[in-house]
């Protein structure tokens, strides 16, 4: 049973890799086919298609990370010495205000006004350092209440998935800052705008991962 | 044609000018798979010392004993983490990964080439991490490198205090460093293939490497998560695998965590790190068989196929190292099956390798007499572990020097062979020289002998019930002298294959010194790496125009052809058949 | 050429060497459990990789003898991309093989799973690094345990409130005897780290993990006494963590269990009385000094700073000439025969609680030698000894801090020698035996002396905290 979330994962992972893989044609004889009509790729190594694949295989190695610690989170939680943790009512408000930052940014790559270009994206930090504000001050609401990392193992693992998905928030706003920079510099915009459309995916992927995380801790 | 070639656009190639960018903080594929190659061989070299230190131990316990159980044990340990990850798991994927996939694929570098870079010097951290651990106080851990809680982080375990810490910390920094090399492996392969390579032209070596990168990359997760929580147990007191425990004599202040978790989590990563091994070994092999055979490799497509399906099924067969853990035990219905499923598409893999000999046109150079003792050790390797995945057989034989024999047999002797032959046979592209023939038989034929009469004997060690992992023997009543004597016959040959290494390293500096100059395409290959304008390829590697891809990679002594091979990039001829 | 003929001579040597292992004692020891299935299984196996390892490698080598490039006139290579059919029946032919393998391997593992309802139950603890076993006594029921209540008198952890624990049976020998013929299951528990309980006639093993209890089953068709061993990497000492269990007839089983103690007999030994202690140790202050402070001339070691178990079981071996009974140890036989004058246990807790009242006395360092390499080799001694030298009673380890370097020196060499140590019953003693063979040289022992004496003599406070809630000690 413990297993499930990472062979739910995983069977996912094999099923989308052999599902691309058939569309690649593996059943085809490469003997029997000469020149170079068989491709029909639009690009060659660059671009976003290539950002975009090296993005994707990035969220499933974290994919696969979070499951991993969700599947360990499920064993633990059988062995006895498990108490439930009461989650800190203000995590429904970060929940609230890291949805707002997924959707700045979704604007962001929507808007062809350069004004609300800059102010979405710049809302998109402001939302996210918001969120991670208030997960600290979640942690201190619970350090006050003597809930330390090493009081109970439910305690642990909520210490480690939310500094876990903090941590991947945090290298999410690298890449912002970095593009921010560019664009109200207007040095290099057009790099700039394609870091915005990554982000763009990788804040999606980070609220799911939250929502996941969320309803996890709450329903158990 | 609607292509954009994007690496083509010569603003994205600034070549390096100083010596520094050109060797050191390159950015050039080639120059980093070999930094890497070298750093793993270095340290490889490292491990089969400390293994050689062991078998003084367990062969001469009265005459060549030189160590104590706590250095016993780490090197144990040492031994065995670095071989399967620093140097396995990085000289196939950071070393072969690197240097042939953009080559093989037609590309001028990987897609990120400074996430390239960043990812050997993030690997070279990791080492350097490690091999500091044999400096601090206590010294490194002595856990075995599988690291099981709670021996890993108590007293009691050598190097409990600052070696396991600085292991996990070290795989920590290994783990982002394969997941940076690991993006840029599959994103290159999957975007940055040149006009005309669609997937099923690829060369098998590339599919292997593909796919162990794949398995690599949604698997080292796993250790990084046992690895974080193990940290956090030894750190701040969590009890994530820390069950209540009196230590010593002493009550722990942990409560009802659970050993067996980290097991699990161990080996979801511990299993897919052998295909890691496992697969580029597989597909190197097959290409080196075909190449030196003159004739395709058999049943391409099944090959294709067979690499894909041992990837998905890796990740379901973990807790067959597992079986008396003390875990469920109805798991063991469900991983002895699958485990034994696996063994079909790896035996179709084995027939495909031998029908590939059969009616060809056998060149026994270097690289294919190790490709040949690798089909031999493979089998024996293979065969061995349908015994311990077979759930009842494991209970006897788990534990003891059968385990050790079977998996240096399949992982150790079969893969390192593998690289050997790989080495010797792209060693002319990527020295521009041709190596010593004479000197490598000898090295092909020592090693594959002396290996062969470490491990066979060393089976039946394990059938009679030796078990692994002990310092010395004496006062078990149940073995005979006449195993003792046969521990020492292990240790002399092992010794001596140890010893024998050394004409491989004397050959590559003699031929890099005085080998003759290579032909660029000295084996009559069809892949795009051999047909590089320059020999070893420049920066860039393919000069003005990426090469066209017009055919698989495998038309070896085609009827009709003038040549007993077709490289990939030449053009079909006036009136060549062209079927879909 | 060559390679062929190599390969032929590796198939066929392969099985020379298969066929003649057993005569060399390479092979399975005869079973000695009703696992005959196993067995069975393994020999299935055993045909069906043999017939392919045979065929595919013979294939192999003639395909190179045959198709081997011969220079010029050779025939180029076959072009032939697949052939499915083939490789459908290959594929197909490997499954069947598969099957056939895997099919009687899940049967037995079903039976391995499911422990008939007739089998007795026992335990089995581990701990770093030694085996200790519970009997469920007369009720046939083992009582409830938990890691909390482990201590020096209750090293089980076994709850006293437990009725059904008060006569289960504590092995503390590290030997125990099972009767023939009757099914056992063995509930298998570790008290630190896990272990792994094998005994090679049975031909199953199971991992003792903390917080768990694990199982394995099996009955014994043969009387005999068989080696147990540790094959989980359990630390240090790991290669040292041996047992040995005596397959009995019933008769001598039943003889054998009623003379073993009950939970309830162990926890009623009465404390020891230095005072009585103190007429019986006359006998001993000839030799070792009115206070313990020991005499060199008469190579009597001084016996201040001892703890009282190691003292009492010092002196028990002494009394059974598990210790002293060796020809070349003079002074060992010496102390076999004093000790031989305490009549009883009791007298001999009572000796050594008088013994443990005398102030701690200074000892004098003769050996000379390398303090910094003294402190590597110490690694492996501290673990179970301390790394202060303080002692454990958990590794039953004496204190070697204060001790006199001349005597510690001695018991390595008898150690190394077998002239301490090697009697059967001495497990610690065995202990010893392999560890003291790390000392290879004069330079060795000179060394982990020098260190040894640099060890301050007092002792850290925990150690002592323990002590005194155990009340064993001061």
């Amino acid at each position: 049973m413990e297993a499930i979330s990472i062979l739910a994962f995983i069977f996912t992972a094999v099923a989308i890799s052999y599902w691309w893989l058939w569309r690649q044609r593996i059943f085809d004889k490469p003997w029997v086919e000469e020149g170079t009509e068989a491709d029909d790729r639009e690009t060659i190594g660059g671009g976003l298609a290539t950002a975009n694949t090296a993005l994707f295989a990035f969220l499933a190695v974290v994919t696969s990370l979070f499951a991993l610690f969700i599947s360990a989170y499920f064993t633990r939680m059988e062995l006895n010495d498990w108490s439930p943790l009461t989650e800190p009512s203000s995590l429904w408000f970060n929940t609230g205000i890291l949805m707002l930052a997924s959707v700045s940014v979704h604007w962001c790559t929507r808007t062809i006004n350069k004004t609300t270009y800059k102010a979405m994206l710049l809302a998109t930090g402001v939302f996210t350092f918001g969120f991670i504000w208030g997960q600290y001050a979640a942690w201190q609401q619970l350090w006050a209440a003597g809930y330390y990392l090493n009081t109970n193992p439910a305690n642990s693992f909520f210490f480690l998935f939310t500094a876990l998905h903090a941590l991947h928030l945090f290298g999410g706003l690298w890449v912002w800052t970095r593009a921010t920079f560019r664009v109200f510099t207007e040095v290099d915009v057009e790099k700039a705008k394609m870091s915005v459309e990554l982000c763009r995916t990788y804040w999606h992927f980070l609220l799911i991962v939250w929502l996941v995380l969320f309803a996890l801790l709450l329903s158990t | 044609m609607a292509y954009v070639a994007y690496t083509d656009r010569e603003h994205d190639f600034a070549h390096p000018h100083s010596w520094v960018t050109k060797y050191v903080w390159s950015q050039d594929h080639k120059v980093i798979a070999i930094q890497y190659g070298l750093t793993a061989i270095a340290v490889g070299v490292v491990a089969l010392v400390l293994s050689a230190f062991m078998r003084l131990q367990l062969g001469f316990p009265d005459t060549f004993s030189i160590i104590t159980p706590s250095e016993y044990y780490q090197y144990v340990t040492m031994h065995g983490m670095i071989m399967v990850v620093y140097l396995l798991t990085a000289l196939f994927l950071g070393g072969f990964g690197n240097y042939l996939i953009p080559l093989m694929i037609g590309a001028r570098d990987m897609v990120f080439p400074f996430m390239n870079m960043l990812s050997f010097w993030f690997y070279l951290l990791s080492v350097v991490i490690l091999m500091a651990s044999f400096f601090v106080p206590g010294g490194p851990t002595g856990a075995g490198w599988t690291l099981y809680p709670p021996q890993a982080i108590l007293f009691g375990t050598p190097g409990a205090d600052w070696g396991i810490l600085l292991m996990l910390i070290s795989l920590g920094v290994f783990i982002i460093a394969f997941t940076m090399g690991g993006l840029n492996y599959v994103t290159t392969v999957l975007q940055a293939r040149t006009r005309g390579l669609t997937l099923m032209r690829l060369p098998l070596s590339i599919w292997g490497i593909l796919t162990a990168t794949v398995l690599g990359l949604l698997a080292f997760p796993a250790l990084l998560v046992s690895a974080i929580m193990m940290t956090l147990d030894n750190l701040i007191g969590t009890s994530f695998f820390m069950p209540a425990l009196v230590s010593m004599g002493e009550l722990q202040e942990h409560q009802g965590g659970s050993p067996v978790l980290f097991q699990h989590l161990f080996w979801f990563f511990g299993h897919p790190e052998v295909y890691i091994v496992a697969l580029p070994a597989f597909g190197i092999v097959s290409d080196l068989l075909s190449v030196h055979a003159r004739k395709n490799i058999f049943g391409y497509r099944m090959m294709v196929w067979a690499i894909v399906i041992i990837g998905g099924l890796s990740f379901i067969v973990w807790a067959h190292h597992m079986y008396v853990s003390g875990m469920n035990p109805y798991f063991g219905f469900f991983f002895a099956t699958t485990t034994l499923i696996i063994a079909v598409p790896t035996a179709i893999k084995v027939y495909n390798w031998v029908l590939t000999l059969w009616q060809g046109n056998i060149h026994l150079r270097v690289p294919m007499l190790f490709s040949i003792g690798f089909i031999f050790t493979f089998i024996h390797g293979g065969l061995t572990g349908l015994f311990l995945g077979n759930v009842v057989i494991d209970l006897p034989l788990s534990d003891t020097y059968f385990v050790v024999a079977h998996f240096h047999m399949v992982m150790g002797v079969s893969p390192v062979l593998v690289i050997y032959g790989a080495l010797y046979h792209w060693f002319p592209k990527i020295t521009g020289k041709m190596y010593n023939a004479t000197l490598g038989k000898f090295h092909f034929w020592l090693t594959f002998l002396g290996c062969y009469a470490i491990y066979l004997p060393m089976h039946y060690l394990g059938f009679l019930g030796v078990p692994r992992r002990y310092y010395a023997y004496e006062g078990i009543d149940f073995i005979p002298n006449s195993a003792l004597m046969l521990n020492t016959q292990i240790s002399t040959a092992a010794l001596f294959v140890a010893v024998v290494q050394l004409l491989f390293f004397i050959n590559v500096i003699w031929s890099l010194m005085y080998g003759r100059k290579s032909d660029p395409n000295p084996w009559g290959a069809t892949t795009l790496e051999w047909q590089t304008p320059e020999n070893p390829p420049a920066h860039g590697n393919w000069g003005k125009e990426l090469p066209g891809v017009y055919r698989w990679a495998y038309d070896y002594s085609v009827p009709g052809a003038e040549k007993d091979f077709i490289p990939q990039n030449t053009p079909p001829r006036p009136g060549e058949k062209i079927e879909f | 050429m060559l390679v062929a003929i190599v390969f032929m001579l590796l198939v066929v040597g392969s099985i020379a060497f298969h066929l003649w292992s057993p005569s060399l004692g390479w092979w399975f020891l005869p079973r000695a459990s009703h696992w005959d299935q196993i067995d069975l299984t393994l020999d299935i196996t055993f045909w069906v990789t043999g017939f392919v390892f045979v065929a595919v490698n013979l294939f192999m080598a003639y395909a190179v003898v045959k198709y081997r490039n011969r220079g010029e006139d050779s025939k180029p290579a076959k072009y032939e991309p697949e052939n499915p059919k083939l490789e459908l029946w290959l594929t197909v032919f490997t499954a069947i093989g598969v099957a056939a393998m895997l099919a009687p391997g899940l049967y037995v593992w079903n039976e391995f799973v499911h422990v008939p309802d007739e089998a007795w139950e026992m335990e089995v603890l581990g701990e770093q690094w030694r085996w200790t076993y519970r009997l469920p006594g007369k009720d046939n029921k083992l009582g409830t345990s938990d890691a909390s209540l482990i201590s020096i008198s209750n090293p089980l952890g076994i709850n006293p409130k437990d009725p059904f624990g008060q006569d289960d049976l504590i092995i503390d020998t590290g030997i125990v005897h099972i009767p023939i013929d009757k099914p056992v299951k063995l509930n298998l528990r570790s008290k630190d780290v896990l272990h792994d309980f094998a005994v090679a006639e049975f031909r199953v093993k199971m991992d003792l993990v903390p917080g768990l209890v694990s199982y394995l089953w099996f009955t014994p068709t043969k009387t005999g006494t068989y080696d147990v061993l540790c094959e989980e990497l359990c630390g240090l000492a790991h290669f040292t963590m041996r047992g040995k269990v005596v397959v009995d007839t019933l008769e001598d089983f039943n003889a054998w269990q009623s003379e073993q103690m009950t939970f309830a007999e162990t926890q009623a030994i009465p404390a020891a009385d230095p005072e009585l202690g103190e007429g019986l140790y006359a006998v001993c202050s000839g030799c070792h000094g009115q206070s313990g402070e020991g005499n060199v001339a008469l190579n009597s070691p001084k016996l201040t700073g001892m703890s009282s178990w190691y003292l009492e079981q010092q002196l028990h071996n002494f009394k059974k000439g598990i210790r002293g009974s060796h020809p070349d140890d003079i002074y060992g036989q010496q102390m076999v025969a004093i000790a031989g004058m305490l009549v009883d246990d009791s007298a001999i807790r009572d000796v050594s609680a008088y013994i443990t009242t005398f102030p701690s006395t200074p000892s004098d360092s003769i050996v000379i030698g390398n303090v910094e390499r003294g402190e590597k080799l110490w690694t492996t001694c501290g673990t179970c000894h301390g790394m202060e030298g303080q002692g454990n009673y958990a590794t039953h380890s004496p204190k070697l801090s204060g001790q006199e370097d001349w005597y510690v020196r001695r018991q390595l060499e008898h150690f190394k020698k077998g002239i301490r140590g090697a009697h059967d019953d001495d497990r610690f003693g065995h202990q010893m035996m392999s560890m003291a063979r790390m000392l290879r040289s004069e330079k060795d022992m000179k060394d982990i002396l020098a260190f040894m004496n640099k060890l301050p003599t007092q002792m850290p406070g925990e150690q002592l905290a323990l002590a005194q809630r155990e009340g064993v000690e001061e």
